[in-house]
């Protein structure tokens, strides 16, 4: 094998069906984080237009009015509320709040640390960025 | 690499009665002369009761006794027989063919560990990261010295650390871990959730030294809490638990 330590590498860590809505969860996040991040230095090459003057400026802002810029911030609300949702969960999760508290287990052995609260944040999380999404679109797109 | 054999009709010593069968995939690799690994098959015949290690014995009696595989006490206690079963970590010896609702069953090694040969890896680095933490009490007197008495401790106390104490060290926690997939200095869930067992410990008193070691840019900061590690524990030690717990020492959430 090429990988001398067997590794899944990133094709394991991106294989988000096999443990549940926590890994599906966990990869959502990798994955808005990036798309954040990348929104994030669009904004600053897109606001950074304003240096080139009025014309330069109306020339980006144009661009912001098409139907694919309009999708790609529908988008954008969406990965953003999703990372902010999700993020307070693992936050709380990370003091150990919520996790459950330590017991003897018993078979079949439900972690406890997987439990109704967590799942409730992760689905309120994708329930809360469809929402938004929508309404953003609906503002978008509205007029 | 792929090969079908077949038992059904064979004069067996131990004779089976079922006429269900199922195929077993078995995933081949020798790292002394193979470039990649392959997949032999074989039909073995199944009861309900028969758990995927059995189905593996029978393999290597009756066709190919060179497959690797290492196993002990066949009950879930020694944590020798991890491997991935149909995708997932699961020990081989506490997994019921019939529980896995298919006429296929597929097994490999361990994902994130090296690959000694077919099923069976290395566990040099877990044990160096249990290890590592200092899996032992940690004070300055004993209790091994005559005329002194025994570290007494309320049930409530040990409660708070006995989950934790049933740890096998069979690493499918850290086969499951998706930062273990990429990052080959992380400490893992095995050792890590082994680190708050010890802190938890009201007789143990080196929780200061043991958090100095996990604090560490590959020790727990790199758990995300995806939460896969708790899902696969055999034995419900649910490290992702320990492992926020044990942050929560380091965020002052806990003292």
């Amino acid at each position: 094998m090429a990988n001398d330590e067997h590794r899944e590498g990133i094709k394991g860590m991106a294989n988000p069906g096999r443990y549940g809505i926590e890994r599906v969860a966990y990869w959502m996040m990798r994955l808005s984080g990036l798309g954040l991040l990348a929104y994030f230095i669009g904004h600053i090459y897109e606001t950074s237009n304003i240096l080139r003057g009025q014309v330069g400026w109306d020339e980006v802002l144009e661009l912001t009015q098409t139907t694919e810029a309009h999708i790609v911030l529908a988008i954008v609300i969406g990965m953003c509320v999703f990372h902010t949702v999700n993020g307070v969960r693992v936050m709380l999760g990370h003091g150990g709040i919520g996790v459950g508290k330590p017991a003897r287990p018993d078979y079949p052995y439900e972690p406890a640390s997987q439990n109704y609260r967590h799942k409730i944040g992760i689905y309120s999380a994708i329930l809360l960025s469809a929402i938004a999404m929508m309404y953003g679109m609906a503002v978008m797109f509205g007029e | 690499m792929a090969q079908v054999s077949s038992i059904a009709n064979e004069q067996t010593s131990t004779p089976l009665s079922s006429s269900t069968s199922i195929t077993l995939r078995i995933s081949r690799f020798n790292p002394e002369h193979d470039e990649s690994s392959g997949f032999m098959e074989f039909s073995v015949p199944v009861q309900k009761w028969t758990t995927v290690l059995e189905a593996i014995l029978e393999v290597k009696k009756h066709f190919d006794h060179s497959v690797a595989v290492r196993y002990s006490c066949r009950q879930a206690t020694c944590g020798s027989c991890g491997m991935i079963i149909n995708g997932k970590p699961r020990l081989a010896c506490f997994t019921k063919i019939s529980e896995l609702n298919s006429n296929v069953v597929t097994v490999e090694p361990m994902n994130n560990f090296p690959v000694i040969r077919d099923l069976a890896v290395k566990f040099e680095k877990l044990f160096d990261s249990h290890q590592k933490i200092k899996p032992f009490l940690i004070r300055d007197d004993t209790e091994l010295v005559s005329d002194e008495k025994e570290f007494l401790q309320s049930p409530e106390e040990v409660e708070q650390y006995i989950q934790f104490a049933n740890c096998i060290k069979c690493g499918l926690c850290n086969s499951a871990c998706p930062t273990m997939a990429t990052d080959s200095s992380f400490v893992g869930p095995q050792a890590l959730a082994q680190a708050y067992r010890y802190v938890a410990d009201t007789r143990d008193k080196g929780k200061d030294s043991r958090l100095k070691i996990i604090d560490d840019s590959h020790g727990i900061w790199r758990c995300h809490f995806a939460g896969s590690c708790s899902q696969v524990c055999p034995k419900g030690v649910d490290p992702a638990m320990g492992i926020q717990l044990l942050r929560g020492y380091l965020l002052g959430f806990r003292s």
